[in-house]
Order: C-alpha cells, then sequence, then structure tokens
C-alpha cells in the first residue's frame, strides 16, 4: 500500500474520485427520490451527441457536451410537468434522440473515432491536473448548493405541493438540481468515465436510503459509502490490477450488498 | 365563535372563480370568503372540485376565470407564506422509502421559511408543534413507520409549526379509524379555540360536521350552499348536494 501513493496518477485518481463520487452520492440521494435514478444513462446518450457536436464545429467538445446536456437535461423537466409523462419516459426519449444525433452527428462529421472516443470514456487513471481542480470545484459547487438549500430540497422532494403552499421555489429549485446534475455527469463522463458516474450516481444514494431512518444520515451514509468505494475500489485495483472504473463499481455494489443483507435481518 | 386574540375580518375572498380541465367544467362561479375565527368545512362528494378549489385558494393552480384574493392582496403576490398552513390531500402518500424522521418532517417546514429564526427556536418551536399534537415522543421515528392517523397527526404538525394564522386541510382523515377521528377533531377545536387559528376543513363526509364548525360551504362544481352551520343543518343544502346539486346558491352569513 505504500506505493500505492507514490504515483502521482493514482493521488490524482484518488483526489477527483473522491470528489466526484461525493458529488454523485449527494445528488444521487435527491435523484433517486425524485425518480430520476435513469438520468445518468440517459443524460450520458445526450452528452454523447454533444461531443459529436462538438467535433464537428471543431470547438470545445465538452462545453458543447455540457451546453446540450443542460439543455436536455432541462427539457426532460418540462417533458416531466407534462401531464401524462412519466419521468423515466422523458429520459428515455430524449436519451434515444441524443443517441440518434450524436450516431449522425459522428458519421457526417467522419470522426466516429478515438477523439469521440476519448470524451465519452473518461478514465479515471489518466487524469490530468486541471481535472482535478476542476472536480473539486464540481464537489464544492454540489455541496454547497445542498447546504444551502438542505431543507428546500428535501421538502420539495417529500412533499412538493406543501413546498409550494409554504412558498419554496420548487421550479427554480427543480432546474436548480437538474443543472448540477448535468455538469456533474458531463464533466464527471470526461474525468472518471461515464460507467463511474451512472454508478456513483445510484449506488451510494440507493445504499444510504436503504439503511438510514433520518435524511441526514442517508445522505452522509451515501457519501461515505460513494467515498469508500473509490479507495477500496482503486486499493483493490491497485492490488489485483484490475480495471480502476469496474473494481470500484464492484466494491459499491458489495457494500450496497453487504447494506441489504444486515438490513434485512 | 371567535375566541379572545382573533381576528374577524375577511382573510380570504374567493370572486367568480372558475377552472376546467381540458374542457372539462370542474369549477363554476364559485365564490366565497374566509374571514379570521372561521372554522369551515367545505363539504362535496368526490370529484365535486373541493381540493382544485382549495388548491386555487392557495395560488397553486391558476383558475380559468376569477381571482382570490388575501388580505386584500392577489394570491400570485402573496409572499408571506409563514401565515398559512396546509396539509395536502394526499400528504399520507409520499414515498415509503423516503428516510426522514417525524423530527425531520416538521423542521423542514421551520427551515425553508424565508423567515429564519434562531436555532434553538426553531428546535423549540419544533417540539412544541409536535407536542400539540401529541405525537413528541416519536420525534426520532422515521416517519413511515408511523400509523395513518399519527401520520397526520405529524404533518398537522408541520402546518401549524410557523404558528399559522390559517389552517387548510384536505381530507385529513381519510383511512383513519372512527376513535382517532375523534381525537383529531378535538385538536382540530382546540387549535382552533385557543390558538385562535382559522381553520378550513375539506372533507367528502357530511359526518364531521359538528358543533365545532362555524361555516359550512357545499360544493358541487358550484357553492350550493355557504353560510353558518346552524342554518345549514336546518336546510336542505345537504339533500340538494347528495341529490348531485341543483344550482341553490344561498348565501347566509
Ligand atoms: N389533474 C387532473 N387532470 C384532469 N382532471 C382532473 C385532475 N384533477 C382532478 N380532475 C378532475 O376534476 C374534478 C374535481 O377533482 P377534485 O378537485 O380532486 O375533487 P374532490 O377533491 O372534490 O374529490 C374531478 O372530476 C376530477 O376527475
Ligand atoms: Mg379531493
Amino acid at each position: 500500500m505504500h506505493a500505492f501513493f507514490q504515483y502521482a496518477f493514482l493521488q490524482r485518481a484518488l483526489g477527483a474520485g473522491l470528489c466526484i463520487a461525493l458529488a454523485c452520492a449527494v445528488l444521487g440521494v435527491f435523484l433517486l427520490l425524485r425518480k430520476d435514478a435513469m438520468i445518468g444513462h440517459g443524460l450520458s446518450h445526450v452528452a454523447f451527441a454533444g461531443i459529436a457536436l462538438g467535433l464537428l464545429l471543431g470547438q470545445w467538445p465538452t462545453a458543447v457536451a455540457l451546453v446540450v446536456s443542460v439543455a436536455a437535461a432541462l427539457g426532460i423537466m418540462k417533458l416531466k410537468e407534462a401531464a401524462g409523462i412519466y419521468g423515466d419516459t422523458a429520459i428515455a426519449i430524449l436519451s434515444s434522440l441524443g443517441l440518434a444525433l450524436g450516431v449522425i452527428l459522428a458519421s457526417v462529421s467522419g470522426r466516429f473515432n478515438a477523439a469521440l472516443l476519448g470524451y465519452l470514456f473518461g478514465d479515471i487513471l489518466a487524469i490530468e491536473p486541471a481535472e482535478v481542480v476542476l472536480s473539486v470545484v464540481l464537489a464544492a459547487a454540489v455541496l454547497a448548493v445542498t447546504l444551502i438549500f438542505y431543507h428546500r430540497f428535501m421538502y420539495m422532494t417529500f412533499d412538493r405541493d406543501a413546498a409550494l403552499a409554504a412558498g419554496v421555489p420548487v421550479r427554480r429549485l427543480d432546474a436548480l438540481i437538474t443543472v448540477l446534475t448535468a455538469l456533474t455527469i458531463v464533466l464527471g463522463m470526461k474525468i472518471v468515465g461515464i460507467l463511474l458516474v451512472a454508478a456513483l450516481l445510484v449506488i451510494p444514494a440507493a445504499a444510504g436510503l436503504q439503511t438510514a431512518s433520518r435524511f441526514k444520515a442517508a445522505v452522509i451514509g451515501a457519501g461515505i459509502v460513494a467515498a469508500l468505494s473509490v479507495i477500496l475500489g482503486l486499493g483493490a485495483a491497485y492490488v489485483l490490477d484490475w480495471p480502476a472504473s469496474g473494481t470500484i463499481v464492484l466494491v459499491a455494489f458489495l457494500i450496497f450488498g453487504i447494506l441489504f443483507i444486515v438490513r434485512r435481518k | 365563535m371567535a375566541s379572545p386574540g382573533t381576528e374577524t375580518g375577511e382573510l380570504i375572498r374567493v370572486e367568480g372563480v372558475s377552472f376546467s380541465y381540458g374542457g372539462i367544467p370542474v369549477l363554476s362561479d364559485v365564490s366565497l370568503t374566509i374571514s379570521g375565527g372561521d372554522f369551515l368545512a367545505i363539504l362535496g362528494p368526490n370529484g365535486s372540485g373541493k381540493t382544485t378549489l382549495l388548491r386555487i385558494i392557495l395560488g397553486l393552480t391558476r383558475p380559468d376565470r376569477g381571482r382570490v384574493t388575501i388580505l386584500g392582496r392577489p394570491i400570485e403576490e402573496f409572499a408571506e407564506r409563514g401565515m398559512i398552513g396546509y396539509v395536502p390531500q394526499q400528504a399520507t402518500h409520499f414515498d415509503p422509502i423516503f428516510p426522514a424522521s417525524v423530527r425531520e418532517v416538521v423542521a423542514m417546514a421551520v427551515r425553508s421559511s424565508r423567515r429564519r429564526i434562531a436555532r434553538a427556536e426553531e428546535e423549540a418551536a419544533i417540539l412544541h408543534a409536535l407536542e400539540i399534537v401529541d405525537m413528541a415522543d416519536f420525534k426520532d421515528r422515521r416517519i413511515g413507520r408511523l400509523s395513518g392517523g399519527q401520520q397526520q397527526r405529524v404533518f398537522i404538525a408541520r402546518a401549524i409549526v410557523q404558528k399559522p394564522r390559517l389552517l387548510f386541510l384536505d381530507e385529513p382523515t381519510t383511512g383513519v379509524d372512527a376513535e382517532t377521528q375523534d381525537r383529531f377533531y378535538d385538536l382540530l377545536a382546540s387549535l382552533h379555540t385557543t390558538e385562535g387559528i382559522t381553520i378550513v376543513l375539506v372533507t367528502h363526509d357530511i359526518g364531521i360536521v359538528n358543533k365545532h364548525i362555524t361555516k359550512v360551504a357545499c360544493l358541487n362544481q358550484r357553492l350550493i350552499y355557504h353560510g353558518t352551520h346552524d342554518h345549514f343543518c336546518s336546510s336542505g343544502a345537504l339533500k340538494d348536494m347528495l341529490a348531485g346539486g341543483h344550482h341553490l346558491v344561498s348565501h347566509h352569513h
């Protein structure tokens, strides 16, 4: 384990991984309760279209993907509000559209290649110093917003009508959660890869939700599960020489499984 | 029956409110007033528009026609929301996996408020509200692990924790056993008389009309009756409402 910390790339993986994991875990608790568990999956497809568009335009693919994903996330929010469209239906509709447009754009631009895949499947073991900084900023932003709006987020998630009647600006806060989620997914995708982001948005939050009887405990529990998964997962990947992302997800799932069994007793 | 400290002026005025869902009329030209000290029951069969009317009064749904004012101001512009307590019809239909303790359910209302008070005062207010509804012993219990009646009392605590002047309850005793219902109405009566809270209770259950209630409004798309409780009992409004409502609007204040 001593050697583990001598490698700069592992330190960066640990630093950025922990930050993204915390952001995902905290957002995940709200997303799961809002029945938006598939949003990570859905927005990654949309981000694919954004990156293909960026490559076609020859401009900042990640920035284009950010704009496109935030727009799509807000679109999903609008579709959900429209009577008769479930959240998961809205996500499925827009993610299919994203995938279709991505395939067309990539084909038209003739750049269905390694560059595109590099943006889609970031690698936690190939993180650049600037991306560590970006991860810290992202995590700080997500945690700060959650702390500031904690009770209002909880209120509107638990009882939307009562929160509205109490004067909570529910629609604006919906948009805030949605935009933060899109930011976390697109940046996380580039930095640690979509597999990890999609998993960290859901598994730690699910673990926190099923064990806690208080909301605060669920949020903190999700954060702890996420952090443990990254630390133990990276360590195990190093020792076993396994792929890092997959090992982290496996550890997260194991922790979830253990908590699930313990709770059932 | 206004008690000391209760204002008796007009709090809410509903004027000519109409609303339809996709062309199907739900409310037609409903007008009523709610005054300080009222304990108003809005009665009507299922689907008669009670919930819709309440949501319009609270500014959650925009009427197609007509308007709602609170203390003379349009409800959409009304910012002092701490003055209003609300227990929605679906309050007990929350997500069963939602991990919130009883204390947290009440705290979310206090801590979401625009006008925050000192932390110690907030904590005291939360406990006090739980004591009023006799749920203080359960403050650390997960809300999903309570009976329907107990949950309903917690939602009332959440609605009164900011000491509202007006409390709206939408079918609060659905699925609650008779004995608990009696205790529940005693609780509302004491909030009305001792705390001086104006109460608007929406229900399809005519059986709840009792001595505590001062005013009655019968709704079936149109307002069939709006007046005092005493007059309600002697009028034919009850039969009219059950018969599906001739458009007999008799205002007896
Ligand atoms: N979201 C909705 N979309 C379409 N129709 C609705 C909706 N909500 C209520 N309605 C209809 O409006 C009428 C009044 O509903 P509601 O106000 O809930 O009545 P009540 O509370 O008296 O049972 C009912 O006929 C109901 O079917
Ligand atoms: Mg109703």
